[in-house]
């Protein structure tokens, strides 16, 4: 069970009901799963590039997943989390300076080909270190990777590096792709990068510019008897409203991603054949944040960016604006990570007199308009969340006297006055968590940051203290330190406040309840999909 | 030369600077709005460091100004080169081509049931202006006129595939249903029955209200009451006297029409998940990408020109006067 609560019976029920059925050893089930028939999924993009060896985002990840497999999958029941997938096992040296991988065998290429320790070699060198968006930073040490045996990949590193981090990184960043399609010319323009050529239990068939993709079963997956389905449909519904609709119509299985929006959830949940699931998205947990622009001197003050937090009512943000679907945040870790969480940091309970008082203290007394100073806040427009707490935001810091301008972006607009222009005060946004805080959330607070990267810190903020202990953490191979650094990292940016952590939310899959074996792993959305079946 | 060639020749060579222009103000507005292409993929694709970025922006030629970037597009557009989508990753005239049918349908049959069936009610209305019937169907189209397009698609929506499932809820036609010719058309017809409607149905008021005041009009000419003391049929009439004359405003319309059901296609083809232009259009300005918007635009505006051109064509086939004025070469 996730550790996120939930205020709605329904929900309970459902996911209580849910529980009940994917707790069930897969034997059981495996039994009794019906092979065949075609699952038809909502899509809300069509990415260009959709090989999740360069592209490494959920949106990619949804379609390509079920084509190109990484080396290990996300877990709720296997060791340090993660179930084998092309690769059994997984092993780090004493010093850091290597990592060794034993390979899955008998597994071939949809081409036929055999997978071999020379795709992984070529993956990590040629394409994960210099052109994926997160391999770039986990494995910018990697130096070469011996392959001894076909079935044996072994990765050096020129400085120690973690190998914790290393493994925290496997499900979303180690994405194989074969080498024989990609050594000739420039990967970048490969065709295979939309036409994919994988290992996994479907293979890519084709895809209609804004109707859909198809996916067809590969009758020689490495997994005996999978995948069940001989066909995965990802349906594009580019209207927000659509998703529900085609799921009472019968027209889709599933929505996942939230693509059926929170407020109908209630409602759908009701009807007959649908189940609305919470579960499955713990490995991908999105942060509500408030982005702190620091180089306005008032926003310098930490007194007033902790009359800000105070004057935040996190519950109110989780039960109105989520509608339940989320939990309050304590720090730049969220709750649901066993190995990094801890919540022995500073907390900002609501609280408007003590709100008041920091901004008195700070020297922003209020004027004759009642008024102490005004702010632009520029919510992210990618969630309907994160806009509608936009609002609140502004609401809430009026009530203390801060005058808030809301300024409304499309994505590349925000993404340009935010992260290159710096043309905001505060901004809101949503990164993403992805398993470690070395892999994308660290970079939020760290300084020295070149202009123009996005999802990073923008907002001026630079700490020694803080650097150092992302540098230190950064090096640490012992896990057990490591770990404790991240405490330390939690509890120094939920002290200094370099931006302010107010949710941390997972999505919401919607389907019929003829679809079986869902959100049984913590990734489920944009895992193999090879053990999923529909009940026809 | 006969009236109608002229009138085409004439049109022809007034629509080049309109394209001129049209793209001039496309690209304009679009190099005013923030952020780029390059911005609108990393929002989407979860980010980059500074090197992959600016290495990014090089190769989409975004390193450039924007007058450079404009001629370069011009430049290629004379040798007939509608150049490269970087969001789509595809030549653009191969995308315009692929959607362009979709829109030209929708847009096509959404005219036909307007036009047809607003012209057709009209001319009951305007049969006996201040009749029973006349005031139902004028107050009845202008409530319809009054609803907006896509609530009016959501609602059939819900009533005709959500509740009854009489009709598919979205898309062109059953996703990779293998289905050919006829049952193919079949296929695409349910599909595009409620997409049709809804951009259908708002316009088709316009078209009886005009067909109607211009009936009211006709039945006080002189020509009219002589026809009645000759002895002419009602019926007759109604149809070769004064509804004929009274054709013209709903065709000026028809003209003017093709432009908006353009515009409301945009709406229409998103809420029913069609692969239209318009859609295309709303996803190139969400992804900043130029010249697949340029593209579009012109396309559009081509469209737009023709559609034009025909109804000047029907103008001077049903009225003599029209192009008789011009000077003969």
């Amino acid at each position: 069970m996730p550790d996120f609560t939930f205020s709605r019976r329904s929900l309970l029920k459902t996911t209580a009901a849910l529980l009940a059925s994917t707790a069930l050893p897969s034997a059981v089930f495996a039994a009794e799963a019906k092979a065949g028939g075609r699952l038809v999924v909502a899509a809300d993009s069509e990415p260009k590039n959709l090989n999740p060896a360069i592209v490494a985002s959920n949106g990619v990840f949804f379609i390509s997943s079920k084509v190109v497999e990484p080396l290990a999958e996300a877990s709720y029941e296997g060791e340090n989390g993660l179930a084998p997938r092309l690769a059994t096992s997984w092993e780090g040296s004493a010093d850091g300076l290597s990592v060794t991988f034993k390979l899955r065998e008998g597994v071939t290429w949809h081409d036929g080909k055999p997978f071999t320790s020379a795709d992984v070699a070529f993956s990590a060198l040629n394409v994960w270190k210099p052109l994926q968006n997160l391999g770039r930073v986990v494995f910018k040490d990697l130096e070469a990777v011996e392959t001894p045996d076909d079935h044996t990949a072994v990765f050096k590193f020129s400085k120690p590096t973690p190998f914790q981090l290393i493994r925290n990184a496997l499900p979303p960043l180690t994405s194989v792709v074969p080498k024989h399609v990609f050594e000739n010319g420039k990967i970048e323009e490969n065709p295979a990068n939309t036409a994919l050529v994988g290992t996994g239990p479907y293979k890519f068939a084709e895809h209609k510019s804004g109707e859909y993709y198809r996916l067809e079963k590969n009758p020689s997956y490495w997994a005996k008897d999978r995948p069940y389905l001989d066909e995965i449909i990802y349906r594009v519904l580019p209207d927000r409203a659509s998703a529900a609709g085609a799921l009472e119509a019968e027209e889709i299985h599933l929505a996942a991603f939230s693509a059926v929006p929170l407020a109908d959830l209630d409602r759908i949940s009701k009807e007959p054949g649908i189940v609305v699931i919470s579960k499955g998205y713990e490995a991908l947990t999105y942060q509500l944040v408030v982005e702190i622009n620091h180089r306005r001197k008032e926003l310098a003050d930490l007194r007033v960016r902790q009359a800000i937090a105070h004057a935040i009512d996190k519950d109110f943000v989780v039960k109105t604006v989520f509608l339940g679907y989320a939990a309050a945040s304590t720090g730049p870790v969220p709750k649901n990570d066993k190995q990094f969480y801890t919540a022995d940091v500073e907390q900002y309970p609501f609280d408007k007199a003590k709100a008041e008082a920091l901004l008195d203290e700070a020297g922003y007394r209020k004027g004759s308009d009642g008024k102490r100073f005004s702010l632009k806040l520029l919510p992210a427009p990618y969630f309907n969340e994160t806009k509608q707490f936009g609002d609140y935001l502004r609401q809430a810091l009026a009530a203390v006297g801060i005058d808030a301008e809301l300024v409304n972006n499309d994505a590349a607009a925000h993404m340009k006055a935010v992260y290159t222009d710096h043309a905001f005060d505060i901004a809101v946004g949503p990164p993403v968590y992805r398993g470690d805080p070395q892999i994308s959330t660290t970079i939020l607070v760290q300084g020295g940051i070149p202009d123009g990267v996005p999802f990073s810190n923008q907002g001026g903020y630079d700490s020694k203290k803080l650097d150092d202990i992302i540098a230190k953490a950064s090096e640490e191979i012992d896990e057990a330190k490591r770990t404790e650094l991240y405490k330390e990292f939690q509890k120094e940016v939920a002290a200094e406040l370099p931006l302010i952590n107010v949710a941390e939310w997972g999505f919401i899959t919607v389907a019929r309840d003829s679809v079986k074996n869902v959100s049984n792993n913590p990734r489920w959305a944009v895992s193999n999909w090879a053990d999923t079946w529909v009940d026809a | 030369m006969t009236r109608a060639l002229r009138l085409v020749r004439r049109r022809l060579l007034t629509a080049i600077p309109v394209l001129l222009i049209v793209i001039v103000g496309a690209f304009g507005l679009l190099e005013l709005s923030p952020g780029d292409a390059v911005d609108a993929y990393l929002a989407s694709s979860g980010g980059g460091d500074a090197q992959m970025i600016a290495e990014l922006r090089q190769a989409w030629g975004l390193d450039q100004s924007a007058t450079a970037r404009l001629l370069a597009y011009l430049a290629a557009l004379a040798h007939g080169d509608l150049g490269w989508s970087v969001s789509l990753d595809r030549p653009i005239r191969d995308v315009v081509m692929e959607r362009l049918p979709n829109t030209l349908l929708l847009m096509g049959a959404a005219t036909a049931l307007s036009f047809g069936l607003g012209s057709a009610l009209g001319i009951v209305a305007g049969a006996r202006p201040g009749s029973f019937r006349d005031r139902f169907l004028s107050i009845g189209s202008l409530a319809l006129y009054a609803v907006p397009g896509f609530w009016l698609g959501l609602v059939l929506v819900i009533v005709l595939s959500i509740s009854l499932r009489w009709l598919p809820l979205a898309g062109i036609e059953t996703i990779a249903s293998g289905k050919h010719g006829l049952a193919r058309a079949l296929d695409v017809a349910q599909h595009l029955a409620l997409p049709v409607a809804s951009l259908g149905m708002i316009y088709l008021a316009l078209y009886l209200r005009l067909m109607r005041a211009g009936m009211a009009e006709v039945w006080r000419q002189d020509f009219i009451r002589a026809a009645a003391a000759r002895g002419l049929p009602r019926r007759r009439i109604v149809l070769a006297h004064v509804a004929r004359n009274a054709l013209l405003p709903p065709i000026t319309m028809l003209g003017l029409q093709s432009a908006s059901m353009l515009g409301g296609s945009v709406v229409i083809e998103s809420v029913f998940a069609i692969p239209g232009l318009g859609r295309l259009a709303s996803e190139a300005v969400a992804a900043r990408d130029t010249p697949l918007l340029l593209g579009i635009v012109l396309v559009s505006a081509v469209v737009v020109i023709l559609a034009n051109l025909l109804v000047d064509i029907a103008y001077a086939l049903l009225d003599p006067r029209v192009g008789s004025n011009e000077p003969a070469s």
